[in-house]
């Protein structure tokens, strides 16, 4: 390796680490916050990693039974959101791929650009009609805006290229057309199932608009309920940055060990819903 | 390593010719998410659009009032600054990581150990929870507590206010806007640099071109296609942006970020006046749909001057 070379080395490694590191040093500091005493976090200059580890902050968070009620909300919420959309959104993908009915997409496109609020309206309403407000079947049918377009968005593009020869086949030898589905052409699009069920779970986790209006008391998810930290505890910091880090922990594990399948779908389809 | 092969089946899938086997039917496996689709999604737009023509203010009877809440827009100053902030956060959202992202992806297109794990890392920004992260950015803009000041007072720049201050506040929220959406811009990008060829760069290198020519004649424009998608989505995204402001500032200082989602909210959730909330939700559909109409617009126009300049 010539000196050249090595320059260039040493500048594409100097240009990678000042790319990631807003995000490493944001995410860095939020752990730190997380772990610190009050007189740490009012300490300036402000204190990297303290002498004493406020682990205590974590047990706090955990300890409380509110936040396990938000947790077990939430992981209904986006389970039940997330494999409604699934049971519908996989066949629906599959069928228009098949029609090639590319113009349904449109509908997609426009659930993709109406925002999130605009749907809460009318459903709220709808909601409140059926006295369905204080259960979590407001939360998890609201939910479903976000993430049957994505699912449905990224199985046509799954479905679209997977071979049409082995379908062909077994049509041919007398399998119906469910069949061919269930055993032809869903093993194929395994990756695509993956894809899709990520990306929908992390949205529908992640998302807080919809909790703000429907939720009640007892029917708050996890980011709804870090919100309502914020306003009512705004004083200590340290157990505020370890709930909004154990809210936000298994999206950021998922993206790091699941970064392939994530970065395959966001750019097939750069979804975001809500 | 996805995204090439996502970019190359893409384009087999265009370049394929029209399947002539149709089968008859594939309805039954649409038909559930039909129903889905009209329940949460058409419904509540038909619905929408309805309230917006009534006077509707929960516990009171409803009234046509025809166009009257659309008419109450233009007179609305709450209503009329908040389209000048989205329109300001909105430019300053698009431009911002569009900037960034390029210049990332022209670095994630390099070879370098551990990428895949270190893009990983990158896009963490846009995956995270975005109330958890308002929460944290809330904390760090704190004006006497707040890493941020800390870090100015290390170069030598005075403390700011940051989100307390409504002449910083919209730019504070663009920051972690940009912070969080640069990677998607980056990943889109990425995928267009994946797709050029390598011969023009040959030839560049064979010519003597430098960094910058390289990139301002070859590099750019092929990229293109890919910076206008990315553009476009960002525009739809940072438009309705809202779990980020509404978090760290609800609004304020005062009114000072308050764009056209965060109003919506206070009138239909706040207020409960359901009927000029729906009319503010079409007018900033119709307002998304306009700004993408016009970026489409200026990209045509582009192509057209440029096509006309290399003809020249």
């Amino acid at each position: 390796m010539n000196l050249r070379q090595l320059l260039g080395r040493v500048g594409l490694w100097l240009s990678v680490l000042t790319i990631v590191s807003p995000a490493i040093l944001f995410f860095l500091w939020m752990a730190s916050l997380s772990l610190k005493f009050e007189v740490d976090n009012a300490a300036y200059p402000p204190v990297f990693i303290p002498e004493n580890f406020a682990w205590k902050n974590y047990a706090d968070v955990l300890a409380s039974n509110r936040f396990l009620t938000y947790f077990v909300n939430s992981v209904i919420v986006t389970g039940s959101a997330t494999g409604l959309a699934m049971l519908v959104g996989v066949p629906a993908g599959y069928g228009i791929a098949r029609m090639a009915a590319h113009k349904s997409a449109v509908v997609i496109l426009i659930a993709r650009i109406t925002p999130g609020l605009s749907y809460l309206i009318p459903l709220f309403l709808l909601f409140q009609w059926l006295g369905l407000l204080g259960t979590l079947v407001p939360q998890v049918i609201i939910h479903l805006v976000v993430t049957v377009p994505i699912v449905i968005w990224i199985m046509i593009g799954y479905f679209e290229t997977t071979p049409l020869e082995l379908e062909e086949a077994a049509l041919i030898d007398g399998a119906t057309r469910w069949q061919v589905f269930r055993h032809v052409a869903l093993p194929i699009a395994k990756p695509g199932l993956a894809v899709a069920f990520i990306l929908a779970v992390i949205f529908s986790w992640n998302n807080f608009v919809f909790g703000i209006v429907l939720a009640g008391r007892e029917t708050r998810t996890l980011p709804v309920a870090v919100y309502n930290m914020i306003s009512f505890d705004q004083l200590s910091w340290g157990p505020l940055a370890a709930a909004a880090l154990i809210v936000t922990a298994p999206v950021l594990l998922l993206t790091v060990m699941a970064q392939r399948q994530i970065v395959a779908g966001l750019t097939a389809g750069a979804v975001k819903g809500g | 390593m996805s995204v090439v092969t996502q970019a190359s089946a893409a384009s087999a899938r265009d370049a394929a010719p029209e399947r002539e086997w149709r089968p008859p039917s594939y309805w039954p496996f649409v038909i559930p998410a039909l129903v889905v689709v009209l329940a949460v999604i058409i419904f509540p737009w038909v619905f929408t659009i309805w309230m917006s023509l009534n006077e509707w203010k929960v516990g009171s009877p409803i009234t046509f009032v025809g166009l009257a809440n659309y008419l109450r827009l233009p007179a609305d100053p709450r209503f009329v600054e908040a389209v000048e902030h989205t329109l300001l956060y909105t430019a300053l959202s698009v431009l911002l990581p569009l900037v960034f992202g390029t210049l990332a992806a022209i670095v994630f297109h390099q070879k370098f150990a551990a990428r895949g794990f270190l893009r990983g890392i990158f896009i963490m920004p846009m995956m995270a929870t975005p109330v958890a992260i308002a929460l944290v950015w809330t904390m760090m803009f704190h004006p006497q507590l707040g890493v941020l000041n800390y870090l100015l007072s290390l170069v030598g720049l005075p403390p700011q206010l940051w989100v307390f201050n409504p002449t910083t506040v919209i730019p504070s929220l663009v920051l972690v806007e940009t912070w969080q959406w640069t990677p998607l811009v980056m990943l889109i990008v990425l995928g267009g640099l994946a797709a050029i060829p390598t011969e023009p760069y040959e030839s560049a290198q064979i010519d003597g071109a430098n960094f910058w020519q390289v990139f301002r004649f070859i590099t750019l424009p092929l990229i293109m296609p890919f910076l206008f998608i990315a553009g476009m989505i960002r525009m739809i995204d940072a438009v309705k942006s809202f779990d980020i402001i509404f978090a760290i500032t609800q609004g304020g200082p005062g009114s000072a970020s308050e764009t056209i989602n965060v109003y919506l909210y206070s009138v239909a959730f706040v207020y409960y006046d359901l009927g000029y909330g729906s009319a503010i939700a079409v007018v900033f559909f119709l307002l998304i749909i306009a700004l993408a109409a016009l970026l489409l617009y200026l990209r045509k126009r582009m192509l057209w001057t440029t096509e006309l300049g290399a003809g020249a």
